[in-house]
């Protein structure tokens, strides 16, 4: 898919063309920034009581606002928590479908956070973990074993959209099914992994967003590192080795920083579907398949799309709130069949 | 069919009925045992002469009334599960291409479980689980349709109502109070603890209605669309009316059964793959997929019973983690052999 869009070998691309693409994609860095600036204040400001964006900047910076404990003990933990979560699950949508050659990756459809999740279970249910910094080591390993077992199955030599993605629903369902096993030992795990499971940012306390933080911080530089080489990967790993690439190690690379991105934001915020498979398809559309630029801008924009359901959710269903994993899920599903529709023919 | 010759000496056909009356005697011999255990042990001589109508007035309501509704529920949920899962195999053209993976279970899991958060009772509970999966099929239908229907688009659009219904049944798990929340809990993971014989009726009903349909009357045909869409047309096969017909059925099979069972997984993935490899025949193998379902439905009743001593597993945990094993291999010599 991605290795048949026409720009994608973009060498003999005459040189004003080259430079307007340039500014476009520079126009969809800021854009997507803009976008980002914008929700976040969004997030900050509005919920079960809203919030000028005045009074949001007193409550950040002035300790003697009213609003300042809101803004401190709840919506800022929260917010920061959704921003690393959607860069984390953007940039490892952008990777796995680079890294499969296929557009229907996702970390959340091919069972990367389900994996993740299974583990989580066991911690909480059987272990009796309860808390991040737990949770977190469970958390990358099984989204490594998931990672790994994705790769395996859809690496390499390209699957079909339709073979991967069924094998990745297989993969779910073996994984959900044991989750579901595991709450029904006891009802305290139920109590608490029936919320964990539809993928929230409700549950952020100040310190989850600051241990999250190198996880993701490594996930992505890695990411960005593996950027280019990823880009002479899509030509097809002949291509790749003569421009310098060594395919085996980038897929590696790129292994382990889907495994960072994925397993830290599951630990911290249960998983989150559509996130990694809706952004990098925008994304794509406004830059092009080039990995260093998408990279950045799936950064910028995930987190748009994913405080911008958490918003919503907090506003549709006030006094109470709609899950962020439960928005996604249901904007970004309808989305994915537009696309199975308009691309998949018989 | 032209008859030939493979190991062992018997033809295709002759086969698969031996391997089918095979699985159905050993799920009989699975169900004489499952009624003959409990806090009132009953030898299996004891048990069949019971069931025959011999029996002393105490046996006669601890077989007819308390095990032998569990054991008849397990026989046909599992046949039905398989067999919807063979369709289901063949029409999407692959071997993971099971309902439970394709949003159809999800349907009626979605629907039940918003009869668990409204309060209702089991009826009620039954009704939604129906009355979702159908309403679901419809919409997947309709949605994968564009000009005919297609193995790929089904899959995709299978895959995304999936991901969506699971998201909507995470939220409805979370607007119940806790009670409700081990109630639907228990029931999506699959079990068949205290079924009654109302629970077991409209399956069987459907079993003798749509079976004999698919059976008889579809299982050719389905074997020559195997072949190709030109082909089969070419030898008289009306292709599309055909996958009404059969996906129909299938999602009516896979509805009620889990009215009757809750979503037991991986059921409808298993059977079919382990009958074709006992066939060793080629093609959608009905009639030996249902009943190596049914064998393998009692089987995994039985072994949740009995597996650990004084504490029931719910059956779905069982096949669950059998299910969950056997699909790791499965990717495995699927990816060795090429077809993923």
């Amino acid at each position: 898919m991605v290795v048949t869009e026409s720009s994608q070998i973009s060498a003999p691309a005459p040189v004003p063309r080259k430079r307007a693409q340039n500014a476009r994609r520079a126009a969809a860095l800021l854009g997507s920034a803009i976008a980002l600036a914008v929700v976040l204040v969004l997030s900050l400001g509005l919920g079960a009581r809203q919030r000028s964006p005045a009074e949001v900047w007193h409550g950040l910076f002035d300790a003697d606002s009213a609003a300042y404990t809101v803004v401190h003990q709840m919506r800022l933990p929260r917010t920061l928590l959704g921003l690393l979560a959607g860069v984390a699950l953007g940039v490892a949508g952008g990777v796995m479908q680079a890294l499969t050659r296929n557009p229907l990756a996702d970390p959340g459809l091919l069972g990367i956070n389900a994996g993740a999740s299974a583990a989580v279970a066991t911690a909480a249910g059987l272990l009796g973990v309860a808390s991040f910094q737990g949770y977190v080591w469970f958390a990358l390993a099984g989204a490594a074993a998931v990672s790994v077992l994705v790769y395996a199955v859809g690496g390499g030599r390209a699957a079909t959209p339709a073979r991967l993605a069924l094998a990745g629903a297989a993969i779910n369902a073996a994984l959900y099914s044991y989750v579901n096993g595991t709450m029904l030992l006891d009802s305290a795990s139920l109590e608490t992994m029936r919320f964990w499971t539809v993928g929230s940012l409700a549950s952020a306390q100040g310190e989850t967003a600051a241990m999250m933080t190198p996880f993701i911080a490594a996930g992505l530089l890695l990411a960005l590192a593996l950027a280019r080489p990823l880009n002479a990967l899509a030509l097809g790993d002949d291509s790749a080795r003569s421009l310098g690439a060594h395919p085996a190690r980038v897929r590696a690379g790129a292994i382990v920083a889907v495994t960072l991105l994925c397993g830290a934001a599951t630990a911290a915020c249960g998983p989150i579907v559509f996130v990694g498979l809706m952004v990098p398809h925008l994304v794509r559309a406004l830059t092009g398949p080039d990995q260093r630029w998408m990279l950045p801008c799936c950064a910028l924009l995930a987190p748009v799309l994913l405080l911008g359901a958490d918003v919503l959710g907090r506003l549709v269903a006030r006094p109470g709130e709609l899950q962020a994993g439960i928005v996604t899920a249901v904007l970004g599903g309808p989305l994915f069949l537009y696309f199975v529709r308009r691309k998949v023919r018989a | 069919m032209p008859v030939r010759r493979i190991a062992g000496g018997m033809t295709p056909r002759l086969r698969a009925v031996a391997v089918g009356a095979g699985c159905l005697l050993l799920a009989l011999v699975f169900g004489v045992l499952a009624v003959g255990g409990g806090d009132y042990p009953m030898s299996p001589s004891d048990v069949v002469r019971t069931v025959l109508g011999g029996g002393s007035p105490a046996e006669d309501f601890i077989v007819h009334e308390l095990r032998l509704p569990r054991v008849v529920t397990a026989l046909l949920v599992g046949a039905a599960l398989a067999l919807a899962g063979a369709v289901f195999q063949s029409l999407v053209r692959n071997p993971l291409g099971s309902p439970d993976l394709l949003g159809f279970t999800q349907g009626s899991a979605a629907g039940a479980l918003l009869v668990v958060v409204t309060g209702g009772g089991s009826a009620a509970l039954a009704g939604g689980a129906v009355l979702g999966g159908v309403v679901t099929g419809a919409v997947i239908y309709a949605l994968a349709w564009r000009g005919g229907l297609h193995g790929h688009r089904l899959v995709l659009v299978g895959i995304g109502a999936t991901a969506i219904l699971t998201g909507v049944n995470g939220y409805l798990l979370t607007r119940g109070r806790l009670m409700e929340a081990a109630r639907a809990m228990l029931w999506l993971t699959g079990s068949l603890d205290g079924r009654g014989w109302e629970d077991v009726l409209p399956l069987l009903v459907a079993m003798a209605v749509l079976a004999p349909v698919v059976l008889l009357g579809c299982a050719r045909p389905l074997a020559i669309t195997e072949m190709g869409d030109d082909l089969a047309r070419g030898l008289g096969v009306r292709v599309q009316g055909l996958r009404l017909v059969l996906l129909g059925a299938a999602v009516l099979l896979t509805s009620l059964a889990a009215a009757a069972a809750g979503p037991v997984s991986f059921v409808a993935l298993t059977a079919p793959h382990l009958a074709r490899r006992m066939t060793r025949a080629p093609g959608p193998n009905l009639l030996a997929a249902t009943c190596t379902g049914a064998a393998l439905l009692t089987g995994a009743d039985l072994a949740a019973q009995r597996l650990f001593a004084g504490h029931q597993l719910p059956v779905g945990v069982v096949t669950g983690v059998l299910g969950g094993g056997y699909l790791v291999w499965l990717l495995a010599a699927q990816r060795k052999a090429g077809r993923i």
